[in-house]
């Protein structure tokens, strides 16, 4: 069977705003958390994959961006909620409840850490670098369990999500509204950036350093803008995550974390626009349908990602499309 | 006696560092051999560290539990190789990361069902558990001497195994030139199972020996596997010297620091504050280490290719 990859995608954003409306109809809120969840981890998915997909840098360790934005909110949200000063060196602020000015920290903190880690992991390549990363994953998990003031081991909870204007945040539809339309902006910006030059330049250094050095353009400069940016979209999909759960917790830096965006990608499709978001789909439903059949099933998700990658290269999109690679 | 403190902390870094060495050893050999990046080591270390516990606990001798330890590992590791491996080693390096991120998933969850949530134990044999007194007057368990011996012999070994026989040249000359040896003669399949083998093995030996002293539960190889990749990119991918010397800094600088960056920030801040970011920093030492490694040279210290 053959499909036309645009008739995929279309389907899949059909099927993510109809499956809450009729969730919202039936009265099932937990469905559309479902969708949420689903929708937040293929955006923190999609920031990986201009990395992973459209870079060829393959970053074990982009957990540490969906922690950041975490506990970004996480922090913001505690220190206006408890109404307690927020000390940062420089001046003090009482924090925020205000979804936006949380985004654009969360954002701008994940930007500024993505610029030091790609500084220095970029430094590397191949094995070096998935290594590397995942060792800075695990180096950021350990500070946050070791981290105290905002609850150690424990994480730290947020009673209230917080608020966007003109919106009630609590209902879960209007949440997920949120979520998506952040979503379809990000795919929307993703598909210009690989369209641009920009996006070309990334693509061509990923196929091959020494020429695009030789047009001119320096590789690193190019794979730090793009890490940059993928780890800021992550850090934003961290942020919608504490949200959803109002929760936060070291765990959101886990080297699992990390693996399962990666694996988000791979059942997707790697580099294609939709693959993360059709792999967190499959991801999110598969941990929902098999996890009510038995406890045990990522033995399952194990077998079906070993089966992806011996037999399915391309990932759902490249086996429905019959084209196992992204690129031209 | 400051002194002493600093003695027994060295010797807990050293022991520590062997048992690093231990995985480290398996994972930068199956690298430079083979060119493929494992993330199962970790459940090959979990896998020992049962079967040791479980044959232990079924017939009482510890020494039967390492045995067990040693074949189950190595027996797994040769499974794994034939069944998954195998058909990895020319693929990227993304698929041999998520085949290998399946295997970790796949061995976990079987453990879990196998044996449960409930973390098992390993007692250490009598003979080997107590203090001992060490010249010098420090009171040190000797079972912490005893895994500095083992690690110590097994690097020996592995140098011997190495350099001097004819299964160690096939070994260089398949990091070297794979369709070279080949062409020689040498059925290469049956080198990298073995190869793979005698990594896995290792790792399921540090998880018996270590399992002793730690409970034995699922998810123990992990943050193990964390720290030995830490080791190989200081020491240099696929040198067994530089896993051997980024094994002892790593367990020395991660044991000293956990012990004097809180004591060291005592002298210019109020004790609570210096416990807490002396520990805070101390956690994220070895990886300050690694990034410092790096930024002098980036393909680690006895890495000589890229």
């Amino acid at each position: 069977m053959i499909v036309n990859e645009r008739a995929i995608n279309a389907l899949v954003i059909a099927g993510l705003v109809g499956l809450p409306l009729w969730a919202l109809v039936m009265d099932e809120p937990f469905t559309i958390t479902l969708v949420t969840r689903a929708v937040i981890l293929a955006l923190a998915a999609a920031g990986l994959n201009i990395i992973l997909g459209f870079g060829g840098m393959v970053s074990f360790g982009h957990a540490v961006f969906f922690g950041i934005g975490g506990y970004t909110m996480g922090i913001l949200a505690y220190h206006a909620q408890t109404y307690t000063a927020l000390d940062l060196g420089a001046f003090t602020t009482g924090g925020t409840k205000s979804m936006p000015l949380i985004w654009l920290a969360a954002m701008g903190l994940s930007a500024i850490v993505a610029l030091f880690i790609g500084l220095l992991s970029l430094r590397t390549s191949g094995v070096y670098f998935i290594m590397i990363t995942l060792a800075f994953g695990q180096m950021f998990y350990y500070f946050a369990i070791s981290w105290a003031q905002y609850g150690g081991e424990d994480g730290l909870s947020i009673y209230v999500r917080n608020d966007f204007p003109g919106l009630n945040t609590l209902q879960p539809i209007q949440f997920f509204a949120i979520c998506f339309a952040l979503l379809c902006i990000v795919l929307f910006v993703k598909a210009r950036l690989t369209a641009s030059p920009f996006g070309l330049a990334l693509n061509a250094a990923r196929q091959s350093g020494a020429r695009v050095e030789t047009a001119g353009l320096s590789p690193l400069r190019l794979k730090l803008l793009a890490f940059v940016i993928s780890g800021a979209i992550t850090g934003l999909a961290g942020a919608l995550f504490a949200d959803l759960n109002r929760f936060v917790s070291p765990s959101m830096f886990s080297w699992q974390l990390s693996g399962e965006l990666i694996v988000l990608i791979i059942i997707g499709g790697v580099g294609r626009l939709m693959g993360p978001v059709i792999g967190a789909c499959v991801y999110v439903a598969l941990e929902h349908v098999l996890g009510g059949i038995t406890e045990f099933w990522h033995v399952y998700l194990g077998l079906i990602l070993l089966s992806i990658v011996l037999f399915a290269r391309g990932g759902l999109i490249g086996l429905l499309t019959g084209k196992e690679g992204a690129h031209v | 006696m400051p002194s002493l403190l600093i003695i027994e902390q060295i010797l807990n870094g050293l022991q520590f560092g062997v048992m690093l060495f231990l995985m480290a050893a398996g994972l930068t050999l199956i690298f430079g051999v083979m060119g493929l990046i494992n993330l199962a080591h970790g459940s090959l270390y979990m896998v020992g560290a049962f079967a040791a516990a479980a044959v232990a606990g079924a017939t009482g001798s510890f020494f039967l539990g390492l045995v067990a330890a040693l074949v189950a590992a190595a027996f797994a590791g040769a499974i794994v190789e034939i069944v998954v491996i195998r058909r990895l080693y020319k693929a990227a390096h993304l698929d041999q990361v998520l085949a290998t991120f399946a295997l970790i998933l796949i061995f976990s969850e079987g453990t879990r069902w196998v044996f449960g949530s409930f973390p098992l134990f390993l007692d250490i044999p009598d003979a080997i558990s107590g203090p001992v007194t060490l010249p010098g007057g420090i009171e040190y368990p000797l079972y912490r001497l005893v895994l500095i011996g083992i690690g110590l012999a097994v690097a020996v070994g592995l140098w011997a195994l190495i350099e001097r026989t004819r299964i160690g040249i096939q070994i260089r000359a398949g990091e070297n030139d794979r369709e070279m040896i080949a062409a020689l003669g040498i059925d290469i399949s049956k080198l990298y199972t073995l190869v793979f083998a005698l990594g896995a093995a290792l790792a399921g030996l540090a998880g018996a020996l270590v399992g002793a002293i730690q409970s034995v539960q699922v998810g123990m190889g992990e943050p193990v596997l964390i720290l030995a990749f830490v080791v190989i990119v200081i020491g240099g991918i696929g040198s067994i010297r530089g896993a051997f010397v980024g094994a002892l800094l790593v367990g020395l600088t991660d044991t000293l620091g956990g012990v004097f960056l809180p004591e060291l920030f005592k002298l210019f801040m109020e004790a609570g504050a210096a416990q807490r970011s002396g520990s805070a920093i101390a956690s994220m030492g070895i990886y300050i280490l690694m990034g410092l490694v790096l930024v002098w040279r980036p393909t680690g210290l006895f890495g000589a290719r890229a």
